[in-house]
């Protein structure tokens, strides 16, 4: 019953964009009647995740449809903890689309952006309640395409086109590796479907090479970190909403896979804990270190999603460990962690790149130094901003600090038990925490906080209302998770009860192993505390009248509001530190002479391995490959040729040649 | 009937060689309709009884190859004013030497194959070959869109000799099928051969070059 109103879920998603496809372009009845069908869709969808989680999903049901393999769909506690996100963003998305990216201004192409959002989510849901390789794989190339396609709305932009083709690569090389995941499997178990096998049919190599296989194809479509080539530039150049779901949900797919297919192979052997476990953390220290290099906002967001998949990465490491060694308190611990993070990061990850589309819409930039001031003339985006900060920065009261105070807790059992990969992570993710805090000071410093330095900035709206409801609900999840944890805490007991299944039955519950209460009771405090400080500022400023003058004028005629302190002097040190990784682009001005012309300082960080590994190979294999040139002339004559001498080789295959020789030489 | 079978397949390896020799494209269409007349008549000949499935095939096949097709390129070759292929890449008269040395390779070559005992004396197999061959060789050296156009149904004769030899097991609608993408190919091709000429004022497919990436 509960798969139903999931299935129901997905259909409504999947058709919301076709009425808008017959009406006629300047109908602003088409985005609305979307918003309406993808809100209906959430709706139901979530009653059958509250189900789901409750494990009242129900029997697997087929798919009658030979093209998808006959395959089947079922809903358990992993599946519905996976579609909350899914469903969440998906829903409210188009509402904020009413107004980030209206009909009547987007004609081109806002209606392909709708019909594709709704195919995303539709794929997305089919994807995780798929029980069967094909019914997988389809939902995963639907959802692959539609992001293809989202990635390049703006298709008149040079950008856009080249972000959506790099992700096209990285995502197809993805389905490549599924593709051999799947075969592998189908020869080891005899089936598709993906249920549990025992661990006699599969023999160690083979798991090791699945293991890897699903490393690969699901760190891709993650964005783990040597594999992450992809994520910049689709966040980067996606609408902001895109965007959210892209980071928000998308990404969680990947981990959705690892965990799936982790929990359908056998007890692992303890080194994949530890490889995961440096995955997380080489993802999650380097991400937030590129995301400080940045100045473009959303670019600096998707660098915290490569963080933040590396947290979770972590959690799952931990998990695994304790799996192949037995500790039952590290996997719920770890998955608890793991899991809590991929909703946490769905939601203020969400919430920041909406936030930030608040800004884009009113500022007309992505640049953070050419914004500053905001706070003032769009409050409601600022405050949603300024939660989600808090949020990713894992800091109490929010829910990010929840998450993070698992996989410590992992953590710790782990290093005391003596794992040496669990002691290196623990100060790396302390490291991760207080980087992400300066970067996050860096960008809400700067675009909300000083002085306005562009007229653009200076003039900055506040967004609709249907921009700010969604950054109302997703800042209130983030409060509420925060706040009580003990809210969550059963649905992580189901999904890691579900995940442990055929490992061990009847997995502790976390509230017995972490102070959620506690976690609770201290965020409570925090927040009276705050909002006593707050009153009491508010009393002694208004006592005190201030009296604005300019802060630093230096002996300058004409100081403008660009000369503050800019984005990049306040990352400054930060990059300069780890400038052996992050190798930036600093082109210093040179100023000559009595009368020097105007100069300009330019500075960026590339990535590493699109811009100094992947482009420049790439180009020397097309380079290498130049002399084929020549056979592909244009010329069907020189092409008829090719078949001709292709023909006459094979017919020559059919010569006894062997006998032919024989006779030849009996001769 | 084997005598009446045999030297009808000499006719066509001799048109093979004629339609490699000619300049003339009206010739050349005309060759290649008596090639495709003559092989329509080869399923009456090559099976002793005459079933329904053998006359339906007959019946289309002369209709399509010798009258249809040809009637087309007829049009299509006024439409355009053209009536000679100048400058192939191979000359005609080494063209023909080449056709003769096709023909040759495809006798000794039928010779070496492992076929079944019926196909064995007639002379099927080699001219199947040899025509798909002489296709090769008029796609791959003259440039007007006619001419190729003509390689191509040299080509498909060739295919449809081969298929000849599975008559029995091929079902009617198969047969069927292949004649008819064949003249929808033909008859678009026709029309694409008009539209050449307007945009470059040629036939010349050497100028389709320019439409390379």
């Amino acid at each position: 019953m509960f798969l139903d109103l999931i299935l129901l879920a997905i259909l409504l998603a999947a058709v919301s964009g076709l009425p808008g496809l017959v009406m006629p372009r300047s109908s602003v009845w088409g985005e609305r009647i979307a918003a309406a069908c993808m809100a209906v869709a959430a709706v139901a969808g979530l009653a059958g995740v509250v189900g789901g989680l409750r494990g009242a999903g129900g029997a697997a049901c087929g798919f009658p449809w030979p093209a998808a393999g006959n395959g089947v769909v079922g809903l358990d506690a992993l599946s519905a903890f996976f579609l909350a996100p899914i469903l969440l963003v998906g829903g409210i998305g188009p509402l904020y689309g009413l107004g980030y990216w209206p009909q009547r201004i987007h004609r081109r192409n806002g209606r392909k952006l709708r019909l594709f959002w709704g195919l995303l989510v539709a794929g997305m849901a089919l994807l995780v309640i798929g029980r069967h390789a094909m019914s997988f794989l389809l939902g995963w190339e639907i959802m692959a395409l539609s992001a293809f396609f989202l990635v390049a709305t703006e298709d008149e932009r040079k950008e856009s086109r080249r972000a959506s083709w790099i992700y096209l690569v990285a995502t197809h090389v993805s389905t490549l590796t599924l593709f051999g995941l799947f075969a592998l499997w189908r020869s080891a178990t005899g089936s598709y479907l993906l249920e549990p096998v025992s661990p006699e049919t599969l023999r160690l190599g083979t798991r090791h090479l699945l293991f890897l296989l699903a490393l690969i194809a699901f760190g891709i479509k993650a964005g783990m970190m040597p594999l992450h080539f992809w994520l910049p530039g689709a966040h980067a150049s996606a609408p902001c909403h895109v965007s959210a779901i892209l980071s928000g949900v998308v990404l969680k797919m990947g981990i959705y896979g690892l965990v799936r297919w982790l929990a359908l192979l056998p007890v692992p052997p303890a080194a994949w804990g530890s490889i995961v476990l440096a995955l997380g953390v080489v993802s999650g220290l380097l991400g937030v270190v590129y995301a400080i290099g940045q100045h473009d906002i959303k670019r600096l967001l998707a660098y915290h999603s490569v963080e933040n998949i590396g947290i979770i990465l972590m959690g799952l490491g931990i998990a695994l460990l304790g799996r192949s060694t037995g500790h039952v308190g590290w996997v719920v611990l770890g998955m608890g962690g793991c899991l809590l993070h991929v909703w946490n990061h769905s939601l203020f990850k969400s919430l920041l790149f909406l936030a930030a589309g608040a800004v884009v819409h009113g500022a007309h930039t992505r640049q953070i130094d050419r914004l500053g001031g905001l706070a003032r003339g769009m409050p409601w985006s600022a405050a949603g901003f300024l939660v989600g900060a808090v949020a990713i920065c894992g800091l109490p009261p929010l829910n990010g600090f929840v998450s993070e105070l698992f996989i410590y807790l992992g953590l710790f059992h782990a290093a005391l038990a003596g794992s040496a990969m669990a002691m290196v992570g623990v100060p790396v993710l302390a490291a991760i925490g207080a980087l992400a805090v300066a970067c996050f000071v860096k960008v809400y410093g700067t675009a909300f906080l000083g002085v306005a330095r562009t007229p653009a900035a200076a003039h900055a709206r506040e967004a609709p209302v249907t921009m700010r409801m969604p950054l109302l609900i997703l800042a209130a999840c983030c409060a509420v998770i925060g706040l009580a944890p003990v809210l969550v805490a059963p649905a992580l007991d189901a999904s890691t009860r579900c995940w442990m299944a055929g490992v061990a039955p009847g997995t502790p519950a976390i509230r017995g192993l972490a102070p959620l209460g506690g976690i609770g009771a201290l965020g409570a405090a925090l927040v009276a505390g705050l909002a006593a400080a707050a009153v009491l500022g508010r009393r002694r400023h208004a006592a005190r009248r201030a009296r604005p003058a300019i802060t630093w004028d230096c002996g300058y005629a004409r100081p403008s509001p660009r000369m503050q302190y800019t984005a990049t002097s306040l990352a400054q040190m930060i990059v300069g530190l780890f400038a052996p990784v992050l190798r930036p682009h600093v082109q210093h001005p040179r100023v000559d002479g009595l009368f020097p012309a105007p100069v300009a300082a330019h500075s960026h960080v590339d990535d590493a391995v699109l811009d100094r590994m992947l482009l420049p190979m790439g180009r020397r294999l097309a380079n290498s490959f130049g002399w084929f040139r020549r056979f592909q002339r244009g010329l069907t004559q020189n092409y008829m040729l090719y078949i001709l001498i292709m023909l006459l080789v094979l017919l020559g295959t059919l010569l006894p040649i062997r006998a032919m020789v024989e006779r030849w030489l009996a001769r | 009937m084997t005598n009446l079978l045999q030297t009808i397949l000499v006719l066509v390896l001799v048109l093979n060689l004629f339609a490699l020799g000619t300049s003339r494209i009206l010739s050349l269409i005309r060759t290649v309709a008596l090639q495709g007349a003559l092989l329509g008549l080869l399923p009456l000949l090559l099976h002793g009884q005459h079933s329904l499935a053998t006359v339906l095939t007959v019946g289309p096949t002369l209709a399509l190859k010798g009258l249809a097709i040809p009637y087309m390129m007829v049009r299509a070759m006024r439409d355009v004013k053209i009536k000679r292929e100048v400058e192939p890449l191979v000359g005609f008269q080494p063209s023909v030497i080449l056709g003769a040395l096709a023909t040759v390779f495809a006798l000794l070559f039928a010779g070496q194959l492992p076929l079944a005992a019926a196909h064995v004396d007639t002379l099927i197999v080699p001219t199947a070959i040899a025509t798909v061959l002489t296709g090769f060789i008029l796609l791959t050296t003259r440039f007007k869109a006619l001419t190729q156009v003509v390689g191509y149904l040299v080509l498909e004769n060739g295919i449809f000799i081969f298929g000849m030899l599975l008559v029995e097991a091929m079902p009617l609608v198969v047969e069927l099928g292949v004649l008819l993408d064949l003249f929808v190919a033909i008859f678009v091709i026709c029309i694409i051969v008009n539209q050449i000429n307007r945009a470059f004022s040629s036939l010349d497919t050497r100028h389709l070059v320019s439409l390379k990436e």
